[in-house]
């Protein structure tokens, strides 16, 4: 995997567009990765009982979905500094979750750069966000 | 259920604010490898420098680092205490309690703001402190009236020194109550003797049994002519037009699938056989004895269609 440098990235490139099945399976196996045990991410019944469709993936893994997104673009050398998220529309099984990203500002002096992410499904944008992270800076000349 | 503007609630809910409802002690495990592999395959994150030394070293690090979204995840309680709903003594229980006690039960995330100091290594022993930072009044949301807490978290490692913070966000809420189904309408008594009768009414045509050996029309249906006793029958198709010859205003006993009053009638059709049905678009003060009717069809549900009468001018 190779690591994007400070000076290679360009305030509007846009990140390649990363659609994220939400099968049932992904949603309880990452509930249980990030040790979320609340119900409403694996119990169905339960789901229902406390007003929501059906279970929905918990917060923990839109972080670690974005983080994701963000370090698969960016490369190993990345140093994610930043996640700022703001939920909306749930991530129900059956539907998918589309990731799309663009570069929205540059710090030279500590060469950190800002990527504005969202994360739309059928029903709208689960998620809107902020990361930034640290990238290398490139050869010396 | 509004006792938030009762009994002084809301303040003692705000007597939440500024308090640190979490002191901070360590997670159940340190950083670990196993914990962080099942992280990575769950998120679908082929990111070596999670799991590979040698990938971790390559750029620039001292060895596999966590990532960095699952730095909240060393500090959950875990199944036990989750499936307990275990007041872990600390304040937060008191505040959740509280809100359970306005009702307030259900609880999404709806905002996390995490900042990082450093990345975290295999070892290091993550706890978290956390404050309450402010409690809204209630809002109307889409999942149901709910108050926003937002606090404050301080994660730390074994040192004490601050590895990350996070401003998170919280929505407690009523759930709404799901929209019970509409009852449905009684279902008819079908049997061989009538079934032709229910069917036909499926296809929106009102028959009327006719006997085959003295023609006499007969409603409701049976096996045998009560006028020459054959058993021959067949139908002929009704006009749809009669008038009441008699009605009632049932008000009692309620059934759900029903507004009352309503109105059922003796219908005299004019082929001369008598049905009883729903009268339409009419109210009861306005309804008269010999009053003309005509067919309308009723489709309360697609197992169902039954004959209903509306007023017409004769």
């Amino acid at each position: 995997m190779r690591s994007r440098t400070y000076e290679e990235v360009t305030v509007g490139e846009t990140l390649p567009v990363l659609p994220v099945p939400l099968t049932r399976t992904l949603i309880v196996a990452t509930a249980i990765a990030s040790r979320d045990y609340q119900d409403v991410h694996h119990d169905p019944g339960l789901a229902v009982e406390r007003g929501s469709k059906d279970v929905f993936m918990n917060i923990l893994t839109t972080n670690g979905l974005i983080d994701r997104y963000v370090t698969e673009w960016a490369g190993p050398a990345a140093e994610v500094k930043a996640i700022k998220i703001r939920l909306g529309a749930p991530n129900y099984p059956g539907d998918t979750m589309v990731l799309t990203g663009a570069v929205t500002a540059k710090h030279d002096e500590d060469h950190r750069v800002e990527i504005a992410v969202r994360g739309d499904n059928g029903l709208g944008a689960h998620v809107t966000g902020v990361v930034a992270v640290r990238l290398p800076r490139g050869e010396e000349p | 259920m509004a006792l938030t503007e009762q009994d002084g609630y809301d303040e003692r809910l705000q007597e939440f604010t500024g308090r640190e409802v979490l002191q901070p002690r360590p997670g159940p495990d340190p950083v670990n490898v196993p914990m962080i592999r099942h992280w990575v395959e769950a998120m679908g994150d082929r990111n070596p420098i999670y799991l590979d030394e040698t990938a971790a070293r390559e750029t620039g690090r001292a060895g596999i680092v966590a990532p960095a979204s699952m730095t909240q995840a060393w500090t959950m309680p875990g199944y036990a205490a989750t499936a307990a709903r275990q007041d872990d003594g600390s304040g937060l229980g008191g505040l959740i309690a509280l809100l359970a006690e306005g009702g307030y039960t259900s609880v999404v995330a709806t905002d996390s703001e995490f900042a990082f100091h450093r990345e975290l290594v295999v070892g290091d022993h993550v706890g978290v402190r956390e404050t309450v930072e402010s409690i809204s009044p209630e809002k109307r949301t889409a999942l149901g009236a709910g108050r926003f807490v937002t606090t404050r978290r301080t994660y730390l490692d074994q040192h004490g020194e601050v590895v990350a913070e996070q401003r998170w966000r919280m929505l407690w809420f009523r759930p709404e109550q799901p929209q019970a189904p509409k009852a449905l309408r009684p279902r008819p008594a079908v049997n061989r003797d009538n079934a032709f009768w229910f069917e036909a009414a499926r296809e929106h045509r009102l028959v009327i049994q006719r006997c085959s050996g003295c023609a006499a029309l007969r409603h409701p249906p049976g096996p045998c002519c009560p006028r020459c006793g054959s058993y021959d029958w067949d139908t002929a198709e009704a006009s749809g037009r009669g008038r009441v010859h008699s009605f009632v205003v049932s008000h009692h006993p309620r059934h759900p699938a029903f507004e009352s009053p309503y109105l059922v009638a003796l219908v005299e059709l004019e082929e001369g056989t008598r049905l009883v049905a729903n009268l339409v678009g009419v109210t009861p003060e306005e309804v008269v004895i010999d009053m003309p009717v005509a067919l309308e069809w009723l489709d309360p549900d697609p197992g169902l269609t039954l004959p209903a009468f509306r007023p017409v001018t004769p």
